[in-house]
């Protein structure tokens, strides 16, 4: 078949509360994000039909960008000339996280086994995970019966056994959800899907157990052997079924499936797919987060190997007391540059979560609220490490020279030395009204290591070109492949610049790194960077030529002491050099010296109005 | 002229109020359209079904799962009674048997030969629905539920925590900005409902609740110290299903906020008359807020509103400040420029210009208003 070059692309995504369409036109200057719009979502009373929603975002495209789109309800394809303007798109593609998205419950038999790679199947195609059943998992069981009663999930992927192992222990799985009886979420008109992914040789007792009252389906095994993964065949089954089952009883969803011209991807999944992808072509190490109002999605790829992680309650807004809650007060004001009382503090935080929508107003409502995104956004972090792991239950040879560290099968995959780019999302990342705040906020709550590039999604538009870049079509692959890596290098992604941080011990009054930069417009800067500050100079998204000595106690990636020549990269923010301390990172306890430290720090950055001109 | 979305909490004097009174699984409705019900009233009712109980025969035989099915005493369908026979072993030529007993009263629901396990489902549990408001049933939905109509005046809070209760109005303070005075609360205040001003401290819930008072409707109360009546720390506002002597709805927000005067004008109208209070609350999608519900005679008239909250926020809109730094200001929109407006934070934001009831006048993100819906 040939291969079809693209002129023209619309894509949407369907939120849960707003949709957005984007608008992709191959330029002379390769594809570029051209337009785009927005429209509240229709999902819900009183137009229950989510395409009415999408024709809205898809119209202000249309008048923003002077192309007609739509004749009536249709969307024009391919793209043809009609007088001087082009009409129509060539390809026209859709994510969807309206309803709450894709709700999942899986089970295993050992929770740290099978269970996980349940899990990291599920949250793979972009679900979030209610709840993780395992034979071990201390609930007796008529208490697991009571929580699958209570949780109405959309769909249940059960696994549990390396094949030709023993099957009891999963077949008593299938026995509890039998006894429990489950009801999907949507609607009660259809059987439940349950997705079994175990040990082979139990395929026809969980038949049996399942088939009459499930609507069951059998793919490869998850865990076939101990030392294998094999999450594919779950996951692009999980997806299947989304668009089967869940999507199709969503009102208006039949209509914009007939749409499309690739399946429907949960938006998730799709900006995992984009991230996975990114790492791949680049051959990077990657870390990629979404802060929402309720939730926070964390992406990564680590030694080749894609994880995501959903923080179902921390997030900025419905959930942000559980942030407080979960952080503890103490952790929160640590990050205020002002005193606050704690009582008052928390009354605040309390009012933004029974006014999800509101504004912070005042610089002061700002900083609080940027303090509890760093918060959230650490405690999100800190949960997608202790799950992005190495496979548990493996025997790992080891050599002479391993036998003295302390490193074996769980370990965690995530190095913030390794890490090569930091990616942010998400209203309180991508709309902070200064650049340099969404970079100190991710400086400040992932602590990155050594040389680590940062970056936001301008105006999320991930999902929309995760989903752009996975089209399974022959003819066309190719080319959305190309369209979807190429904005999102040029408008998706704001550089924010490159966090240079040396681990270890400081030493009070000896310089901490030493640097000698040649920037790309042949300036050049020669300086010593003492302990405890922070230190911006300005450089483009372009090389600059560093070399970077640090102390002999400290770590910039290539060992203690070691210094490093490199090509830095820079952007709006340019080049942080974060001297502050990694492994021990520490704020002053007295609240007056912890004050005056985070204000000498935001001035560094220009973070605040006030910090101006002084 | 320019309009803005922003839904509000209502404070009507007289308004119509359906009420629907609907069943957790499919049951049998008690009530006929059109007939008159207290709160008291049973509309309808339904079994859940009953728990369940696995029981591993196979290891407390100490045999394979594939021989339970020939060990057991009862088939898949039976009845049986807590300590009865469950299985018995064959034992060793007729000797040394060894019995499961049932540890509950239920049905035989599966006996899994592959595990080993029995399930048996104890006996259903009846849950029943009463009308919760005085009023007529205006619906009838088979084998769901009703509709409860009523006159009443009707007030919504912004968050609560307990569920369904109701009890004779109590008026507690003089006026919207004074606080429920722990001293003040008697023990012949068990059952009915305490209206306080700007703010109830946890000395004066814990007061109320340990003299059995069914509920309070104040202005504020602090978020620290929901952890010591919940006895959790709560993280999302999902509220209605905890176990509590008083029910509170907490009308304008988190920490000392005086009552709205609407609001307290409203129910010290009603002081003495017998109100239906619910804490529920819901912030998330299919928002749920708490109430208080004050049934009025059927042949009330109903009050015009003062705006159609549908058609959104125009000028001259009744609107309150749910954000600092003008937390809890009433205030009428002056102007709703279109353009966007820099804040102090510098946050880019559409804005209204705010007439407050003091003759201040100040500019507020849009985002951070909320009409209020009166009579």
């Amino acid at each position: 078949m040939s291969e079809i070059v693209l002129k023209s692309i619309l894509a949407t995504d369907c939120g849960s509360t707003t949709t957005k369409a984007i608008l992709i036109e191959l330029t002379d200057d390769g594809y570029r994000l051209t337009a785009r719009g927005e429209a509240p979502t229709t999902v819900e009373a009183p137009f229950e039909d989510v395409t009415r929603g999408v024709l809205n975002a898809v119209r202000e495209v249309e008048e923003l960008s002077g192309r007609m789109i739509l004749d009536g309800d249709t969307i024009l394809r391919p793209e043809h000339a009609e007088g001087e303007k082009p009409k129509g798109v060539d390809v026209y593609v859709s994510t969807s996280s309206a309803g709450g998205g894709l709700q999942m419950m899986v089970a295993g038999v050992v929770k740290s086994m099978t269970g996980e790679s349940a899990q990291r199947a599920a949250l793979g195609a972009g679900s979030i995970v209610m709840d993780v059943l395992a034979s071990n998992d201390g609930r007796l069981p008529h208490q697991k019966i009571e929580r699958i009663r209570q949780l109405r999930p959309d769909m249940i992927l059960l696994s549990g056994g390396i094949d030709g192992g023993t099957i009891s222990h999963v077949v008593e799985l299938a026995e509890i959800l039998k006894a429990a009886k489950p009801k999907p979420r949507l609607g009660s008109s259809y059987k439940l899907p349950v997705i079994y992914a175990g040990n082979k040789k139990a395929q026809d007792k969980i038949q049996e157990t399942l088939g009459d009252i499930t609507d069951l389906t059998v793919v490869e095994n998850i865990r076939p052997v101990l030392e294998r993964e094999n999450l594919t065949p779950s996951r692009d089954k999980i997806h299947d079924l989304f668009m089967e089952h869940v999507m199709a009883q969503a009102p208006g969803y039949k209509k914009l499936m007939s749409w499309t011209d690739a399946p429907i991807m949960p938006t998730p999944g799709a900006v995992g797919a984009l991230i996975e992808m990114i790492a791949k072509r680049d051959d990077i190490s990657v870390v990629g987060v979404d802060i929402g109002g309720a939730t926070t999605d964390v992406f990564s790829v680590f030694k080749k190997t894609f994880n995501r992680t959903v923080s179902a309650n921390l997030g900025m807004s419905y959930s942000i007391t559980n942030v407080l809650a979960e952080a503890t007060i103490e952790n929160v004001i640590r990050w205020v540059p002002f005193p606050i009382d704690e009582k008052e503090l928390a009354n605040r935080i309390a009012n933004k979560m029974i006014r999800p929508t509101t504004i912070p107003q005042s610089l002061e409502e700002l900083k609080i609220e940027q303090a509890l995104a760093r918060e959230a956004l650490r405690l999100s972090f800190i949960q997608h490490k202790s799950f992005a792991v190495s496979l548990k239950g493996v025997q790992t040879e080891r050599t002479i020279s391993d036998a003295f560290e302390q490193s074996g099968s769980g370990e965690t995959l995530v190095d913030m030395m390794e890490l090569d780019l930091l990616v942010g999302s998400g209203g309180v990342l991508s709309h902070a009204p200064r650049r340099s705040q969404s970079a100190k906020m991710m400086i400040d709550a992932f602590m990155p290591e050594g040389i680590t590039q940062l970056a936001v999604d301008s105006i999320f538009m991930m999902p929309q070109l995760g989903v752009l870049a996975n089209v399974d079509k022959p003819d066309i692959r190719k080319s959305a492949e190309q369209a979807a890596l190429e904005v999102f290098e040029k408008d998706c992604l704001i550089r924010l610049g490159t966090c240079i941080a040396p681990v270890g011990k400081m030493k009070a009054g000896k310089p901490a790194l030493v640097i000698k930069l040649t920037l790309p417009d042949g300036r050049t800067v020669e300086k010593e960077l003492m302990p405890g500050t922070l230190e911006v100079i300005e450089a483009p998204y372009e090389a600059t030529w560093a070399e970077l000595t640090p102390d002999k106690n400290l770590d910039l990636g290539k060992g203690k002491g070691t210094a490093i020549e490199t090509n830095l990269y820079g952007g709006v923010e340019g080049l942080i050099f974060d001297t502050r301390g990694r492994q021990p990172f520490a704020l002053p306890e007295n609240q007056n010296e912890r004050i005056e430290k985070l204000k000498q720090w935001s001035d560094a950055m220009n973070e605040y109005p006030e910090s101006e001109g002084e | 002229m320019a309009h803005a979305y922003t839904p509000g909490l209502k404070v009507l004097h007289a308004t119509t109020v359906q009420k629907p009174r609907i069943l957790p699984l499919k049951g049998k409705v008690t009530v006929e359209k059109g007939v008159e019900v207290t709160p008291e009233t049973i509309v309808c009712s339904t079994n859940l079904p009953g728990n369940v109980q696995m029981v591993n025969v196979a290891n407390l035989l100490n045999i394979e799962a594939s021989e339970v099915p020939e060990m057991m005493k009862k088939a898949v369908g039976d009845t049986i009674k807590q300590g009865e026979m469950l299985a018995e072993s064959a034992g060793l030529f007729g000797l040394f048997k060894s019995k499961v007993e049932s540890p509950t009263e239920g049905t035989i629901e599966q006996i899994s030969g592959t595990t080993g396990q029995v399930v048996i489902r104890e006996a259903p549990i009846p849950v029943e629905v009463d009308a919760y408001i005085s009023g007529i049933v205006h619906e009838v939905i088979p084998e769901e539920g009703v509709v409860i109509e009523s006159k009443a005046a009707l007030i919504q809070g912004i968050f609560g925590i307990g569920g369904e209760t109701r009890g004779e109005l109590k008026v507690m303070v003089a006026n919207r900005k004074e606080e429920l005075n722990p001293d003040d609360i008697k023990p012949e205040y068990k059952g009915k409902i305490l209206v306080a001003g700007n703010y109830v401290s946890l000395e004066a819930y814990l007061k109320a609740a340990s003299v059995g008072v069914a509920g309070i409707v104040t202005g504020g109360f602090d978020y620290n110290q929901l952890k010591e009546v919940l006895g959790y720390t709560l993280g999302v506002a999902i509220t209605g299903s905890e176990d509590l002597v008083t029910t509170m709805v907490v009308t304008e927000g988190f920490g000392k906020v005086n009552m709205a005067r609407r609001t307290f004008d409203l129910l010290k109208s009603h002081d003495g008359h017998f109100a239906s209070l619910n804490g529920a609350t819901q912030i998330r999608a299919g928002v749920i807020r708490p109430e208080i519900v004050i049934t009025l005679p059927a042949e009330t008239t109903e009050s015009e509103k003062s705006h159609d909250l549908s058609a959104g926020m125009g000028e001259g809109s009744l609107v309150r400040v749910i954000r600092a730094p003008y937390f809890g200001k009433l205030g009428h929109v002056k102007k709703l420029p279109p353009e966007l407006q820099k804040m102090e934070s510098e946050t880019m934001v559409r804005v209204a210009v705010i007439e407050f009831e003091n003759g201040d006048v100040k500019t507020v993100p849009r985002a951070n208003l909320e009409m209020v819906e009166t009579d």
